[in-house]
């Protein structure tokens, strides 16, 4: 089980956290603070796995972000590594390659797409192709809630006029 | 219009913040900004509620408080449109966790969204409540969530069984409800729907005994049979990852059948084929086949034994280890540690290169290789071995040197196979790296060496040499210090070389060097300090001709801030100065340390005792007499074991050792019998807190302990003259710190007696006395009734007289009321008051009690404090 997921830029600046696990929100600064020390001085070409508090944490470096996600003594590492690539590929689909300052801008869409892809910590869904479907369609949602809201917005203004 | 209010749209606020050039700036954005969206929210402000949330969800991301925002994420997914619904749900499981009392308000929303027409709004209820929920709203949820594990969409089944996941880990007695929906979930095509099936599966497994029963008759079958298919599907590049079709699947598909053929041989001799051809196809070139190949390698390992598997797996693992890939080679050695078990044989042929990896880079990598090696270590290879680690410990990181010591001293401890060898070994360890070995290292080291007589000689010459060179290790001074203080004459004569020893020339006065050079190193810890002492005191006697200086060295301590080292000096001066006739046999050679006590003890982790057999200076007496029973051990050298309880041969031992006269003495000095100077110290280390001596008991009691342990107190015995004995005896109980304390209990009464003790004093002083009666009542031992009698010994009368007393936590105390609170003088009358104290660890510890007695002398007020440690020892 995936306990918790987090996205550190190099300059430790948080860019997503998702738990899993019940941390409080002190344990949670403590948690990002411990790992961002252990994670982002580790040097290019060591093993993307540290030991921490019992648990594995599993990180990814791309470009100046790393992805994080933290799993039990007994999880498979490597698959978690996949999983990662999992989620930075739908990213990098969805918003045309996917750069830093998407994540911060959008940074709930990331959590949409994350959400579609983890539940619980678990796995959801390895098609690459549903994810999008799904995100699509509610997005599309989402538009044509605004799109009626504007048109009703509209009429009411006329009205009033 | 101010750009700050709610009006701003979030991407202007993130600009503002990213913009910030200070943290103290972006303080200031965000505060501002938090104040706008508390106005929003008190105005409940409709329009802008999900942007608000949303900066809200930012600014949380950021660190900053935002519990303020956790009702609007409740109002959001109250509301009926799809975009509030999902910022509202994102909001509640990024601000909220599942120990918030506001999640409960948001359980029935949850299920009018779980009942929802729309899927999608379906689908974003069971993901928050996947992610959050508690175990209340999972009891409350369930049934839904099992409903919805049949919904038409498969993307909705798939996060309802994922859902269910978290219901069944928080609410286990749920889990038989799931079993069949779930088994046929996984006769399912979509692969979504299988994944988290099979995960559901897996966790029911763990949770009930008949669920893993059920799936394993009913699924494993159809689970091979789906494995086998995923294996060999053609290309489809909706699931393909570098070439493979769904890694994920095949790991899950790997994992469930690990489950399910763990321990049942019927299951196993199924999947054998599937594995083998899973352990062969699977392309090892890409990180994903490797994630396979571990998955299966782990399953392998974990089903019924089937031989040629097995081979193939650790094949496998072989390829892992001599990889280039970090990954691989950190999954290897952590594979490996589960293979040992398996077949220790085939991992001990990779122990070149798995020892290889202990040294490198990467420290992930090296703590589990070391982690592995010493599961590696046996009798035949533990030398080789031993000396590779040694030398690595030199190079090896700072950080990396305390995981690393830990291991080795361990290893040697665990199967060296001579002790010349053990102590080499430890030696060289102290001397790399003697500031991060833990105590228990160096004690066992002592443990050893006392068990070693014929080695004394060469582990002293061989420290001496190791504190010259590395007398920067605080271990290695410790225990260089304690042996020059036991061995010191073996050192400067060299007795008992041995062949491979070349011999060198120490001096007298050159072994106090070493001694001086680490009492006065100003990084040496209390311990050390506090040995040095001691070893100083008995080099005083080991080296005569140095007596001065060293009497001169001790005396330095004096003037200590540490009332430890000043007691300790003051005492030992007074030892060397005064008590010569006494000294050389105080100071005897410590007895043999009980190995089998101490890893006993060690393995009862009971460190205090431990390092009570060490004669650790730490637990040398302080002033408070109840920590009193380490001294008369540490200064007697009687090493060991907790006082022993009295046996039936002490008293004996006694009149044959000192005759009738003595007991008869003791017996007439009596408690009113003036002190005797106070300041001499061994007066001091043999006055006792015992009853007063009406029967001689507590002599019987320190000497009968003393020959339990040790011939070196009968020496002492020996040579003290009868006039110091009877002087100790009648020196009163009175609160002045008496060393041996705790070593006077009163008599053990014969257990027929039946519950009768006698009268303890238990506070005297020039003024007043309190005498305690005890009794029991049969039939309830832990609870003591005392009888305390509180006399007047001057002339003027006491008023106000109050009687207080604290016991520590074990015991409970009941104060019944004074019979009058004036005290009349020249012992005219008494007071009388009952206590009555329960002891919950009765037969364990004894009584132990804290007096204060405060009273009015014409008028004034006076105020006196003692502590009683004396009491029988049964009550």
């Amino acid at each position: 089980m995936i306990h918790f997921v987090l996205s550190i830029s190099r300059q430790g600046k948080v860019r997503l956290t998702k738990w899993y696990s019940p941390y409080s929100q002190k344990e949670r600064i403590k948690v990002i603070r411990e790992l961002s020390g252990m994670i982002l001085t580790r040097g290019p070409k060591l093993c993307n796995v540290v030991e921490w508090r019992g648990f594995k944490v599993v990180y990814r470096r791309y470009a100046g972000l790393y992805f994080c996600m933290c799993i039990n003594q007994e999880d498979n590492e490597l698959e978690i590594l996949e999983i990662i690539q999992y989620f930075v590929e739908t990213l990098n689909r969805y918003f045309g390659t996917v750069c830093e300052l998407d994540l911060i801008f959008h940074f709930h869409k990331t959590y949409y797409i994350l959400d579609e892809i983890l539940i619980a910590g678990e796995l959801q869904e390895s098609s690459k192709k549903i994810v999008h479907r799904l995100i699509d369609a509610q997005d599309l949602l989402v538009e044509a809630a605004k799109e009626k809201e504007n048109t009703v917005s509209y009429i009411v203004a006329q009205v009033a006029n | 219009m101010n750009p700050f209010s709610s009006e701003t749209r979030l991407r202007d606020m993130i600009r503002a913040i990213r913009a910030c050039k200070t943290a103290a700036e972006e303080r200031a954005v965000v505060r501002k900004e938090c104040a706008s969206i508390r106005a929003a929210i008190s105005d409940n402000d409709n329009d802008y509620r999900h942007r608000n949330l949303a900066k809200l969800m930012f600014i949380h991301m950021l660190g900053y408080p935002t519990h303020f925002g956790q009702m609007e994420c409740l109002k959001l997914i109250a509301a009926s449109g799809f975009p509030e619904k999902r910022i509202g749900y994102l909001g509640l499981m990024l601000l909220l966790d599942e120990r918030q009392e506001v999640l409960m308000l948001v359980t029935n929303s949850l299920k009018q969204d779980l009942n929802h027409t729309n899927q999608y709004i379906v689908g974003l209820a069971l993901c928050a409540l996947g992610n959050i929920s508690s175990a209340e709203m999972a009891r409350d949820l369930a049934p839904e969530v099992e409903r919805l594990l049949q919904f038409r969409d498969p993307n909705v089944r798939k996060k309802a069984a994922l859902c269910s996941i978290r219901i069944i880990k928080k609410v286990p007695d749920l889990a038989e409800n799931f079993v069949n929906p779930v088994a046929s979930l996984l006769k399912e095509k979509h692969h979504g729907v299988l994944l988290t099936a099979i995960q559901l599966c897996a966790d029911l497994c763990t949770v009930s005994e008949e669920a893993l029963e059920y799936f394993r008759k009913k699924c494993t079958e159809g689970l091979v049979k789906v494995l086998k298919d995923a294996v060999n599907s053609p290309y489809a590049p909706e699931y393909d990852i570098s070439g493979i079709a769904d890694p994920f699947l095949q790991i899950r598909l790997l994992r469930i059948l690990r489950i399910l053929g763990h321990g049942d041989a019927d299951a196993s001799e199924l999947m054998n084929d599937v594995l083998a051809q899973v352990a062969t196809k699977t392309e090892s070139n890409k990180n994903a086949g490797n994630a396979i190949l571990y998955e299966c390698v782990e399953t392998i390992m974990s089903i019924e034994d089937s031989g040629g598997l097995r081979v193939l797996a650790i094949n496998i693992l072989g390829r892992f280890l001599s990889n280039r890939d970090n990954n691989i080679r950190y999954v290897a050695l952590n594979m490996l540690m589960k293979a040992i078990s398996v077949d220790g044989q085939a991992v001990q042929r990779h122990r070149a290169t798995i020892l290889e990896c202990v040294k490198d880079l990467d420290a992930s990598i090296r703590k589990r290789a070391l982690e592995l090696v010493y599961l590696l270590v046996n009798e035949t290879n533990v030398k080789p071995l031993t000396k590779e680690l040694i030398d690595y410990l030199e190079v090896s990181d700072q950080d990396f040197k305390g995981d690393l010591t830990a291991k080795i001293c361990s290893i040697v401890e665990k199967l060296s196979p001579e002790k010349l060898w053990y102590i080499d070994q430890m030696l060289k360890v102290l001397c790399e790296a003697g500031n991060y070995v833990k105590d228990e290292v160096w004690h066992g080291l002592i443990v050893v060496i006392t068990n070693a007589p014929n080695l004394h000689g060469y582990t002293v010459r061989s420290l001496y040499r190791a504190i010259q060179t590395s007398g920067d290790q605080e271990a290695v001074v410790r225990v260089a210090v304690w042996c020059i203080g036991e061995y010191g004459d073996l050192l400067v004569n060299n007795i008992g070389m041995l062949d491979l020893e070349e011999p060198i020339t120490v001096t007298e006065n050159d072994a106090v060097d070493v001694i001086e050079v680490a009492i006065k190193r100003h990084t040496s810890d209390l311990t050390t300090r506090a040995m040095c002492l001691t070893a100083l005191l008995k080099l005083s006697s080991r080296f005569p001709s140095c007596s001065q200086r060293i009497k001169d060295i001790v005396n330095q301590s004096k003037g200590s801030l540490l009332l430890e080292l000043q007691q300790r000096s003051i005492e030992f001066d007074s030892i060397i100065e005064k008590h010569k006739n006494i000294r050389s046999a105080l100071v005897e050679r410590m007895p043999v340390l009980d190995e089998a006590t101490y890893s006993g003890r060690r393995a009862g982790s009971l460190p205090a005792a431990v390092s009570t057999s060490q004669g650790n200076p730490l637990h040398i007496p302080n002033g408070v007499p109840k920590a009193a029973d380490a001294p008369l051990l540490d200064l007697l050298d009687l090493s060991a074991d907790e006082p022993a309880p009295q046996n039936s041969s002490g008293p004996n031992f006694l009149q044959d050792l000192l005759g009738g006269d003595i007991l008869s003495s003791a017996s007439q000095s009596g408690t009113t019998q003036p002190q005797k100077s106070g300041t001499d110290a061994l007066l001091d280390l043999l006055s006792t807190g015992a009853p007063p001596a009406q029967n001689g008991s507590s002599t019987v009691d320190i000497f009968s302990i003393s020959q339990d342990n040790n011939k070196t107190s009968v020496n002492a015995l020996d040579s003290l003259s009868l006039p110091v004995v009877t002087s100790a005896q009648s020196s009163s109980a009175s609160s002045i710190i008496d060393l041996l304390d705790g070593f006077g209990p009163a008599p053990t009464v014969p257990k027929d007696n039946g519950p009768a003790y006698p009268p303890l004093v238990a506070f005297e002083s020039s003024s007043l006395s309190i005498v305690f009666n005890f009794s029991k009542q049969p039939g309830s031992p832990q609870i003591t009734q005392i009888e305390a009698t509180f006399s007047n010994k001057s002339s003027d009368v006491y008023t106000d007289f109050i009687f207080q007393a604290a016991v520590p936590k074990f015991l409970q105390l009941h104060l019944e009321p004074a019979s009058s609170n004036t005290l009349p003088g020249n012992g005219n009358g008494s007071i009388t008051q009952k206590l009555r104290v329960t002891n919950n660890q009765h037969g364990k510890k004894s009584l132990v009690m804290r007096i204060r007695i405060s009273y009015k002398l014409n008028n004034k007020e006076i105020l006196e404090e003692g502590q009683i440690s004396n009491f029988p020892r049964d009550l």
